[in-house]
C-alpha cells in the first residue's frame, strides 16, 4: 500500500534537554544510531524517561537533534518541518479531531494534499475496511469506543501512505484484553500494509509480540539491538536482563575450562555453562538465570534453602536463597510435581543451554 | 553539551512558516506600538524638559499639594475596596459553594451577581447611589426625611467600587472554594473541630494566598477606575480624576506625563505582585480536584444568617440597577415623580442620541471581533508555539492589565499627537476612529487572552501535533483545529470585548474628538450637570445593549457552540 517503504537512519543523535529542578542541561538521547530497514517494525522499548518518546518526535520532527542528523529513506530531514515530512504518527491519546467526524478525520491529510474528491472517498472508505471499521464515517469520534478510537487513529496515519509509520505507546488508554488483540491487530495492518513502523512502548510482552527488531533504551544510551529471541536470551547486560522479563542475577567467577564449556564457581560449586566467546579465566561473571530455565529437585547443581513457595496456578512460584542471593524460579504445571515447602534444603536444576553469561 | 544545533534546525523550521512569521512580526509591531511606546513616551515626556534629562517635572508634580492628595485619597479608597470587596466575594462564594440552599431564587441571585461585572456600564452604581441616598434621594430625603445628606466624596467612592467589584472576587474565590478537597475539611470535622474552627484553620489558610491575589486585584481596579471618583467622587479627587483634569482642565501635559507614571508605578507593583507571587501561589496550594462532592451545611442557624445577609446584598445591588431606567422616566427625580418619554425624548431629539449609539456601536462593532481575534492568535502563540518572542507577547499583553485607562490615555496623547517621537509619523491617526477603536482593542485584549489561554490548555497537545503531522501549516492549524475547538471562548471574548468597549470611558474621555460622540462620554457629561434624567435615558439604553448582547452570546453558545461537547469528552 505504501508508495515506498522508508528505512529510518540515526547518526549519533543526541538531545538535550534542561532538568526543570536543577536547570542543568542534560542528554535525554545520547549519541544515538540506528539503522532501521524498510518495511521493518522496529520497537523503542525501556522504562520512562528512556528517551524513546523523544526519539520518536525527532524522527516526527517536533524535537531537533542536538547532534546528528537523521534521515529518512536518503534524505537528510533534520531541516523538514513535521507537516513536509513523509511521516504519520498515532498518538498516545490517539488525538483525533474532537470536532470531527470520522470520514472528515481520516480525510484531513487528503484534503491538505488536494486530492480530488473521489479519490478521498475511495481511499477513506478502503482504509476504514483495513482497520475494520467498515460504515462507521459518520460518527463523532466521541461515540467510539477506546479500541475504534485507536483504529480511527491508525487509519488516518496508514491513510497518508507515509514512508515510516510512528506509534507513540498506542495502546498504553486501552484496557489490558484490548490491548493484547489491538497489538496482533497493529501487526497484521503493518504487514498488510507492507510500511515500516517504530513503535514506542514501556511495555515489554507488547514490544516482544509485535516487533521484528527490539530497541532498549537505558537513560537516553541504546542498550541493545535485537530480535525479542536474541534480547530475551543474550541480554547484554543486568539492565537489559532484568528490563526484558524476569531475571536472576548469580555472581560467580570462570574458575576454568573444560573442553568448550566454562566452569563457573558460584558460592562454591561449579557448573558447567557453554562458551559464548566473551569471558576467560580468571574472569569474574554474572550468570543470567530465568525463573522458568530452572526447576527445584532433591539433587542437583546448586544447593539451595526454599523460603518461599506460592501457588500460582499456572505455576508454583518459588524463592530459593542459594548462598545469600535470592532467586526466583517458576515450575510450570506443578499439579505432578513435588511441591517444595518454606524451610526445605532443595538443589537448582537448570539447562545449560538456559543460562547466559554476561 | 550545546544546544545550538536544535537552536538553529527550530529556527530553520519557523522561519519555514511564513504566515506565522508575519503574524508575530506583526502582533510585535502592534504591542510594541500602542502598549509600550505610549508608555515609553510618559516615562521619556515626564524626565525630559528642555534643558535635559531631569527629574523637575517629577518633583513640581509631587510638591502639589493636590496630587499629594490624590496619592493618599486613592490609596486609602484602594485599601477599603480592596478588602471590603474580597469580604464580600468570599461571602458570597462560600455560601454558594457551602450552603445548602433550597430556593432557586437564591440560585437566581447568585447568577445576577455574576453577570454584573460583565454587563455593568461605569457611572451607573454612582448614579443610583446619588437618587437613592442624595439630596433628593428616594430613601434618604423620602424615606428618612433625611434633607442634607451627601453622599460625595471618600465614602460614596468606596461604596460604589466595592458594590461594582465584589462580583469579580467572588468568582475568584468561587473557583478557588470549588477546588478544595471536601476530605480536607471532613477529616478536621472527624478529628472533633466545629464549624469555625475547621473554616479558620483549614478553608481560610488553603485560600489565603487567594485572598490577597482578590484584594490586590481589587485594588487595582480602583485605583484605575475613573468613571465612578468622577460622578460621585465631588472634590474627592483621586488619581485618575486628578490625571484627567490636570490634561483638561489646566492643560499641564507634562505634569501629567509625570503624574500618569506615578499612577502607572503603583498598579505595576501592585499587578507584578498579584501575577507572578500570589495568583501562582494561590493555585498552587489547591491544584487538587475535589475528590467528591461536598456535603453542603444545613444547619438552619447557619443558613438563615448567611442567605438572609447575601440576599439583601444582592437585592439592593439589583435595585441600584433598576434605579436607573425609572431615573429616566420621571419628571423631576426626587421632585415630580410623574411618568414621562421626555428624556428619552431628548437624548434622541436635542442630544444626537441616535449618532452617540450608532458611534459607540459602531466602533465597538469593529473592535470586538479585532480584539477576538487577535487574543485567540495570542493564546495560541504562547500556549502552543516555541519562539523566542514568545515571552515579550505574553508579557506585554498581560501588561495592558495592570495599565489604568487613563494613563493609556495620555500615553496616546503625547504619543500620537504629534506623530511618533512628535515626527509626525502617523500623526494622520490621532483624533480618527481608528485610534479610539485601538484603544478598545488595547482595552480588552488582556481579558480575552487570559479565557483564551486557560482555554487552550484544556486541549491536548497532540490534537494540533496531529493535524501538523498529517501536513497542515501553522495557519490552517489554527483555523482548523484550534479556532473551532475554543469557538465558545472566542464567542465570549467577542462578545466581552464590544461590552468592555462599548461601556468604557477612562482612556478614550481623553482622546475622543468633537467628531464622534460616544455613550459613555455623554453620560459622563450629562451627570456632572446634574441632569440625571438625561443620563439615566443614555444609561438604560446601555444597560439594554450589553445585557441584550450577553444574552445573544448565551444564546448562540447554547446552540452552536461545540468545546462544551468536546471538553467534557
Amino acid at each position: 500500500m505504501a508508495k515506498e517503504k522508508k528505512g529510518v537512519r540515526l547518526e549519533h543523535v543526541s538531545k538535550i534537554y534542561k532538568d526543570p529542578k536543577t536547570r542543568k542541561d542534560f542528554y535525554a538521547v545520547h549519541d544515538v544510531s540506528l539503522d532501521i530497514e524498510p518495511g521493518s517494525f522496529v520497537t523503542l522499548l525501556g522504562p520512562s524517561g528512556c528517551g524513546k518518546t523523544t526519539i520518536l518526535r525527532m524522527i516526527a520532527g517536533f524535537e531537533s537533534p542536538d547532534e546528528g542528523e537523521i534521515y529518512l529513506g536518503d534524505e537528510a530531514i533534520n531541516a523538514i518541518t513535521p507537516n513536509k515530512r513523509d511521516t504519520a504518527m498515532v498518538f498516545q491519546s490517539y488525538a483525533l479531531l474532537p470536532h470531527y467526524n470520522v470520514y472528515d478525520n481520516i480525510a484531513y491529510g487528503l484534503k491538505l494534499r488536494k486530492l480530488d474528491k473521489e479519490t478521498i472517498r475511495r481511499k477513506v472508505t478502503d482504509i476504514l475496511a483495513l482497520v475494520g471499521l467498515e460504515g462507521s464515517e459518520a460518527r463523532m469520534t466521541n461515540q467510539l469506543s477506546g479500541g475504534q478510537q485507536q483504529r480511527v487513529a491508525l487509519a488516518r496515519a496508514l491513510v497518508l501512505e507515509p514512508g515510516v509509520l510512528l506509534f507513540d505507546e498506542p495502546l498504553s488508554n486501552l484496557d489490558a484484553k484490548l490491548r493484547v488483540s489491538m497489538r496482533t491487530e497493529i501487526r497484521r495492518i503493518q504487514q498488510e500494509a507492507g510500511i515500516t513502523a517504530i513503535y514506542v512502548t514501556h511495555d515489554q510482552s507488547e514490544a516482544m509480540a509485535i516487533s521484528d527488531q527490539i530497541i532498549i533504551m537505558e537513560k537516553g544510551v541504546k542498550a541493545q539491538v535485537g530480535t525479542p529471541q536474541e534480547i530475551y536470551y543474550q541480554p547484554v547486560n543486568e539492565f537489559v536482563a532484568d528490563f526484558i522479563g524476569e531475571a536472576n542475577f548469580l555472581k560467580g567467577h570462570v574458575a576454568g575450562k573444560t573442553g568448550d564449556k566454562y566452569l563457573i564457581n558460584i558460592d562454591n560449586n561449579i557448573v558447567e555453562i557453554p562458551d559464548n566467546g566473551y569471558s576467560f579465566t580468571g574472569d569474574d561473571c554474572t550468570v543470567v538465570l530465568r525463573p522458568e530455565g530452572a526447576v527445584l529437585a532433591d539433587a542437583g547443581q546448586l544447593p539451595c534453602e526454599v523460603i518461599l513457595s506460592c501457588f500460582m496456578g499456572s505455576y508454583q512460584n518459588y524463592h530459593v536463597l542459594v548462598g545469600d542471593t535470592v532467586i526466583k524460579i517458576s515450575v510450570f504445571n506443578p499439579k505432578n510435581k513435588k511441591i517444595y515447602e518454606v524451610g526445605d534444603k532443595a538443589f537448582v536444576v537448570f539447562d545449560e543451554n538456559s543460562i547466559h553469561i554476561l | 553539551m550545546t544546544k545550538s544545533q536544535s537552536a538553529s534546525l527550530d529556527r530553520k523550521k519557523f522561519m519555514a512558516d511564513p504566515v506565522m512569521v508575519t503574524t508575530i512580526v506583526v502582533l510585535i509591531a502592534f504591542l510594541t506600538l500602542f502598549i509600550l511606546y505610549p508608555l515609553a513616551i510618559l516615562l521619556v515626556d515626564s524626565v525630559i524638559t528642555g534643558d535635559g534629562i531631569s527629574l523637575s517635572v517629577f518633583s513640581r508634580v509631587l510638591g502639589m499639594k493636590s496630587f499629594q492628595t490624590a496619592i493618599t485619597n486613592t490609596l486609602k479608597v484602594g485599601f477599603l475596596v480592596g478588602i471590603a470587596s474580597s469580604f464580600i466575594g468570599l461571602l458570597f462564594a462560600y455560601v454558594e459553594v457551602y450552603v445548602k440552599l433550597r430556593t432557586r431564587f437564591m440560585g437566581g441571585i447568585f447568577k445576577v451577581v455574576s453577570m454584573l461585572p460583565v454587563v455593568s456600564p461605569p457611572f451607573v452604581l454612582s448614579l443610583s447611589l446619588i437618587m437613592l441616598f442624595g439630596k433628593s434621594g428616594i430613601i434618604t430625603r423620602y424615606l428618612l426625611g433625611i434633607y442634607d445628606n451627601s453622599v460625595y466624596g471618600f465614602w460614596g467612592i468606596a461604596i460604589v467600587q466595592t458594590l461594582t467589584f465584589f462580583p469579580v472576587c467572588y468568582m475568584m474565590f468561587r473557583g478557588l472554594l470549588k477546588n478544595i478537597d471536601p476530605s480536607l475539611e471532613e477529616a478536621a470535622r472527624d478529628m472533633g473541630a466545629s464549624r469555625w474552627k475547621v473554616f479558620m484553620t483549614v478553608t481560610l489558610p488553603l485560600i489565603l494566598p487567594g485572598i490577597g491575589n482578590a484584594f490586590l486585584v481589587t485594588f487595582i481596579e480602583s485605583i484605575a477606575d475613573f468613571a465612578n471618583p468622577m460622578i460621585i467622587g465631588g472634590s474627592y479627587d483621586t488619581l485618575a480624576t486628578t490625571i484627567y483634569l490636570q490634561i483638561t482642565g489646566a492643560y499641564d501635559k507634562n505634569g501629567a506625563a509625570a503624574m500618569a507614571v506615578v499612577l502607572l508605578f503603583i498598579t505595576l507593583v501592585m499587578f507584578v505582585v498579584q501575577k507572578y507571587y500570589l495568583e501562582r501561589k494561590s493555585t498552587a496550594t489547591l491544584s487538587g480536584k475535589a475528590s467528591r462532592e461536598r456535603m453542603l451545611i444545613t444547619d438552619k442557624s447557619v443558613t438563615r444568617p448567611l442567605t438572609i445577609l447575601c440576599s439583601a446584598l444582592a437585592i439592593f445591588v439589583i435595585l441600584m440597577y433598576v434605579c436607573i431606567p425609572f431615573g429616566a422616566l420621571f419628571r423631576t427625580w426626587g421632585y415630580d415623580f410623574h411618568l414621562t418619554t421626555r428624556w428619552f425624548e431628548q437624548v434622541f431629539v436635542r442630544y444626537k442620541g441616535l449618532k452617540a449609539f450608532k458611534d459607540s456601536f459602531v466602533l465597538s462593532l469593529i473592535a470586538a471581533p479585532i480584539t477576538a481575534l487577535l487574543s485567540m492568535i495570542i493564546s495560541y502563540l504562547v500556549v502552543k508555539k516555541k519562539f523566542k518572542a514568545k515571552g515579550f507577547i505574553e508579557a506585554v499583553s498581560m501588561l495592558a492589565m495592570a495599565v489604568p485607562g487613563t494613563v493609556l490615555g495620555v500615553g496616546y496623547i503625547r504619543g500620537f499627537a504629534g506623530g511618533i517621537f512628535r515626527t509626525g509619523i502617523l500623526q494622520g491617526l490621532y483624533g480618527t476612529g481608528a485610534i479610539l477603536v485601538i484603544v478598545f482593542i488595547v482595552r480588552s485584549l488582556p481579558t480575552g487572552t487570559r479565557s483564551g489561554i486557560s482555554a487552550l490548555r484544556q486541549i491536548d497537545k497532540s490534537i494540533e501535533e496531529s493535524a501538523y503531522d498529517m501536513g497542515a501549516g501553522s495557519l490552517k492549524v489554527f483555523t482548523s483545529v484550534t479556532l473551532p475547538l475554543i469557538k465558545d471562548s472566542f464567542l465570549s471574548g467577542l462578545v466581552t470585548a464590544f461590552v468592555r468597549s462599548i461601556t468604557a470611558i477612562s482612556a478614550i474621555i481623553l482622546l475622543v474628538t468633537p467628531q464622534f460622540l460616544l455613550i459613555t462620554v455623554q453620560i459622563n457629561e450629562f451627570a456632572e450637570k446634574g441632569s440625571y434624567g438625561i443620563a439615566c435615558a443614555f444609561a438604560t439604553i446601555l444597560i439594554v445593549i450589553t445585557y441584550g448582547s450577553v444574552l445573544l452570546m448565551n444564546f448562540i453558545i447554547r446552540h452552536f457552540g461545540t468545546s462544551r461537547k468536546i471538553v467534557n469528552n
